[in-house]
């Protein structure tokens, strides 16, 4: 041996100490509780959510703290995998610092043992027998054979041979199995994960798009071409369009990664129960490819994945791909003109209204063949009902604010009247508030437009009000000019208020601009006047008369009103009521890749394999020492095991009655 | 002490007819039902039959319990015939056998014999705590009988509705009951001590009571059609070796606390009535380390099962949602603790408090996640 310097020596101890404390069980306790604490806060924070709900959540100082820790995406940060390498590193070490010794155990048999500490044993007997020695050893080394033991004798001395047996040695290869399976596991998923990608973003190679733009606009970097990598990444595809790519979401923003082949969907299908429940979601998908003869056809569902060339085809997800609406706008006050005006759009098609001076842009976004919710009408919200089709859409200001819209298409019943329903809110927070808008007897809403533009008519409630004021001064003994004049126009005013801003605009006015000591006294009767003038507007509507009104019309007016009264908050003027569709649906598809998977699989299998031996194979050994002495034969026998000593004590117990019956003579003496 | 060493071995010669029983009814089974289930479903029947067999190789009570479930079962098809409508005409439906019914009854049995257990324990009565084991025994064969007509009753709601019960919280709640309840039975067999009955019932109680909360308060125990994704022979395997997993770790809880509680009066007084009537330390310390053993091996082959079915349900086997993360979360706990156990050689009272420990994160990952975290697992939301 050449000499050992100092420098070398201290160099080896160090790699040593690494070694030992990389292999260490501590360390390994200790990086399973780490891994297992760290995975909590990806359940506990969202992972992956836009990057602008995070801002709002945290507030910018926080949400800079948080980004640079990588919680957002905590899966993938560097120190999640730096923990995960570690623990992968601990359980490699730990395999090859015990696999020598564990080999060794699994098949040597340990021949080497002492009559001394074969005695001291926590499980140890021993007895005579009169038979020979070479007989006693045969037949003992059959009956642990019988017993599922593998055995050899070992000449000791010239008297003595020692057997030693054992069985379950398997049981080592269940620590074997189980770590060197954490190891393949992480290996086999590190190619699936999207580490080659951060580590192709962090050379520069790949820059993540976070712009909402169209495949065609996004720029090369952002493209991944074919090859062996790993992906995960979903692809939106309209019924009769096709995609040969399909997007990574990577944090806040998405790759785009081209596939081998090209997608095709022909139809997208959504089955029920009976009771409305979606029962199967469904997609007919036609594979183009250069390396095959023609095209084929294959139909996925949710658990029936397609798997072509080593990529995995999911249904995951449905949306609207589409669809054609036809629509038609009906004012709700002046600035929409007086008729109907038909618009056909299409869902996720934008376009500019021109109504009055106000130019607004009118954004569909989506449509709903049928909805299925709970009835309001019954008290058990379990009964379930088919409310029609229904669209979204957005009206959006010049200066960019925007409300949000839910229109159904059929009249809805409420009390056994019909009603035209539309949700408004502000903001995707806030619930939908609904309005409803009252269907006549030819289930249009034509009769509310006109009664709504007779409010309008300023000649008209000009009349009404001259009339009315008349009726009420009649009994006055003379004229007064300056009273009439003044009941006329507030009579008027009453009613352009209540068409400006309705209920609420009117009792502003009470409260603010009639004098405090009247207010009580007036205030019923503005209301009350307002209410008059409300129905004389309405009968003067062709075929409506106070003589002959049905209760039907009454309660027509009614609604009338109410909804008029509320229209301020509705902000649109028009309501947008669909007459046609076509429906046309996107299918949601996850397209995996996943080369590391068999890989996976097979750490997977080994760890099963593994944990059952570990726990259910139990290494036990028996030895027994045969000795000739002056008059019988010496029999000692001693047991061990790694796991269950409880059932070992029985076993032991057990086996050596056994065995001193069948080999030995009566005066057995019993050890432990 | 039990000579019984060889528990889930060979097959005993005396127990040939259960082999060719099971025999009989997987044909039985397969003659029925062949044109309806694929080979999946085939090669889970089979799996079935022969665990059963293992398992009631050496376990008389298990065979007892098989052969009642089935009889009973088979009587409740019986009079159902294909009329839904009968289990409010039959009397022995509406009041024995319909799911609801002898789910009913498995709870009323379950909370007897928790009290019978801790009343044979306070009185030192070995005639008392036999009863306890009696009625954990009728308990969880009505808990058996009802998953199985329910099972019946789904496929009875309509056409394609049927599923096996194991779907939502509520029909897991229950799975989790009997599962627990035969983990127990078999150990209380195997070391001959029935006085941990009343702390592992506890926790069954504690299942069988939110059960019934569940049920009379949200209406759980309706029947409702399977959401698309649950729709996969894999539920069949995946969800009961996930409760053989959460049943063990929950009795390995129990017992932990029993163990704290001996080990806690011991230290006082060594001989109060309690550490007399009680099991000795370190055979409980062996229980709980056995229990956790079993769990661990289930959980991680159910967590394996489970990447399976999200491999072809979800499009990656693994995603990092939440019920999987905790999964990973409850394997990586009981994966420290058996290394403490079994190399560092920790036992006793840091492992006790340990496994009670594992409980509650054990039982975040079973209904926690489901009632605070949202995910692609969120099947049997509250």
């Amino acid at each position: 041996m050449s000499e050992v310097t100092p420098k070398d020596h201290s160099h080896n101890s160090y790699s040593r100490r690494l070694f030992l404390f990389l292999g260490s069980m501590e360390l390994a306790i200790t990086l399973l509780l780490t891994l297992a604490i760290a995975s909590v806060i990806g359940t506990v924070l969202q992972q992956n959510q836009p990057y602008a709900d995070y801002v709002i959540k945290f507030g910018p100082f926080w949400f800079e703290v948080f980004e640079q820790l990588g919680l957002y995406d905590v899966y993938s940060s560097i120190w999640f995998i730096a923990i995960l390498a570690l623990l992968v590193i601990s359980t490699s070490v730990c395999v090859i610092r015990h696999f020598p010794a564990m080999a060794k155990e699994m098949w040597q048999l340990r021949t080497n043992v002492q009559k001394k500490s074969l005695k001291a044993m926590h499980h140890s007997a021993q007895w005579q027998s009169n038979a020979t020695m070479p007989s006693v050893a045969n037949d003992l080394q059959h009956e642990f054979k019988k017993l599922g033991f593998r055995s050899r004798q070992t000449v000791k001395q010239d008297d003595a041979v020692l057997i030693s047996a054992m069985r379950g040695g398997m049981n080592r290869l269940g620590y074997l199995f189980t770590h060197i399976a954490i190891v393949v596991i992480c290996v086999g998923g590190l190619f699936d994960s999207n580490m080659p990608l951060k580590f192709a973003e962090w050379r520069g190679e790949i820059k993540i798009e976070t712009r909402d733009l169209s495949i065609r606009e996004i720029p090369a970097e952002s493209r991944l071409a074919v090859g062996s990598q790993g992906f995960r990444g979903s692809v939106s595809i309209p019924e009769g369009k096709a995609a040969e790519v399909v997007f990574l979401p990577v944090r806040d923003g998405y790759l785009l990664q081209a596939l081998p082949f090209r997608i095709e969907v022909k139809d997208f299908r959504i089955e029920h129960y009976p009771n409305g429940q979606p029962k199967s979601f469904e997609s007919d998908l036609v594979i183009h490819d250069d390396q095959l003869a023609e095209p084929f056809e294959s139909t996925i569902a949710v658990n029936h994945p397609l798997i072509y060339r080593g990529h995995s085809i999911y249904q995951s997800s449905f949306s609207d791909g589409g669809s054609s609406l036809s629509i038609d706008a009906w004012p709700l006050d002046s600035r929409a003109g007086t008729e109907p005006v038909s618009i056909q759009t299409k869902v996720f098609e934008n376009r500019q209204m021109l109504w009055g001076e106000e130019t607004m842009q009118l954004e569909m976004t989506s449509f709903r063949p049928f909805n299925i919710n709970p009835d309001p009408t019954e008290e058990d919200e379990r009964n379930l009902r088919d409310f029609g089709p229904n669209f979204t859409f957005k009206l959006r200001t010049e200066t960019g604010e925007a409300r949000e819209y839910e229109n159904y298409m059929f009249p809805v019943e409420r009390d056994g009247r019909e009603y035209f329903l539309s949700g408004v809110r502000n903001s995707p927070a806030e619930s939908f508030a609904y309005l409803y808008l009252p269907v006549d007897e030819d289930g249009s809403l034509q009769q509310f437009l006109n009664y709504s533009a007779l409010l309008r008519d300023e000649e008209l409630v000009s009349d009404i009000a001259n009339s009315m004021m008349k009726e009420a001064l009649a009994m006055l003994p003379e004229r007064d000019e300056a009273l009439e004049a003044s009941l006329q126009q507030t009579l008027e005013t009453l009613i352009t208020m209540f068409v400006r801003g309705g209920f609420d605009e009117v009792r502003d006015f009470i409260d603010n601009n009639l004098p405090d000591a009247e207010r009580d006294n007036l205030a019923p009767a503005y209301l009350g006047m307002l209410r008059e003038m409300l129905a004389r507007i309405y009968f003067s509507m062709d075929g409506i008369t106070p003589q002959t009104v049905t209760n039907d019309q009454l309660l027509f007016l009614q609604d009338s009103v109410d909804t008029i009264g509320t229209l301020s908050r509705y902000g649109s003027p028009v309501f947008l009521q669909l007459t046609d569709f076509e429906h046309v649906q996107s299918t949601g598809l996850q397209i995996a890749k996943a080369p590391g998977k068999n890989v996976v699989y097979f750490g997977c299998a080994l760890l099963i394999i593994g944990v059952f031996l570990l726990f259910y194979l139990p290494q036990r050994r028996l030895w027994a020492w045969v000795e000739e002495g002056a008059e019988h034969t010496e029999i000692i026998l001693a047991g061990s095991t790694n796991r269950n000593a409880r059932e070992f004590d029985t076993f032991f117990n057990e086996q050596q009655t056994v065995l001193a019956t069948k080999t030995g003579n009566s005066n057995l003496e019993p050890g432990s | 002490m039990t000579t019984n060493t060889e528990i889930m071995t060979k097959p005993a010669a005396h127990t040939w007819w259960w082999y060719a029983l099971l025999l009989l009814a997987t044909i039985g089974i397969l003659s029925v039902y062949h044109e309806v289930l694929d080979v999946y479903e085939v090669s889970i029947l089979m799996f079935t039959a022969i665990s059963m067999g293992f398992v009631g190789n050496h376990w008389p009570g298990f065979r007892g319990h098989a052969i009642a479930v089935a009889m009973l079962s088979l009587i409740a098809l019986q009079l159902y015939g294909t009329n839904l409508e009968a289990a409010e005409t039959n009397g022995l439906l509406k009041y024995m056998l319909a799911s609801q019914s002898a789910i009913m009854w498995m709870s009323v049995f379950f909370i007897a014999a928790t009290f019978t257990y801790f009343g044979g324990l306070i009185f030192r009565s070995d005639y008392t705590e036999k009863v306890g084991s009696v009625f954990t025994w009728i308990a969880t064969t009505f808990g058996m009988t009802g998953l199985m007509v329910r099972w019946r009753e789904t496929h009875m709601m309509g056409a394609d509705i049927g599923y096996i019960p194991v779907s939502n919280l509520y029909e897991v709640f229950i799975l989790f009951a009997v599962v627990t309840a035969l983990l127990y039975l078999f150990y209380e067999r195997r070391y001959q001590v029935r006085s941990l009955g009343g702390f592992v019932l506890l926790v069954i109680s504690a299942a069988v009571i939110f059960q019934l909360w569940y049920a009379f308060e949200r209406n759980a125990h309706e029947i409702q059609p399977l959401v698309p994704a649950l729709q996969s022979y894999w539920m069949k395997i995946h969800v009961p070796a996930n409760f053989i997993g959460y049943g063990a770790f929950a009795m390995a809880a129990m017992i932990g606390i029993a163990y704290l509680l001996v080990s806690w009066r011991s230290e006082k007084n060594p001989d109060s009535g309690l550490v007399k009537a009680m099991p000795p330390l370190t055979m409980m310390d062996d229980l709980m380390y056995k229990s956790i053993a079993l769990g661990f091996a289930f959980f991680t082959v159910a967590t394996i099962l489970g990447a399976l079915w999200a491999a072809e349900a979800w499009g990656g086997y693994w995603s990092w949602d939440p019920k999987e993360t905790w999964a990973l979360i409850v394997w990586l706990n009981y994966a420290a603790w058996l290394h403490m156990r079994m190399t560092k050689g920790w036992n006793g009272k840091p492992m006790a408090w340990w496994a009670i420990v594992g409980l509650f994160v054990t039982l975040f990952a079973f209904l926690g996640v489901n009632m605070f975290l949202s995910g692609l697992h969120s099947y049997g939301s509250l």
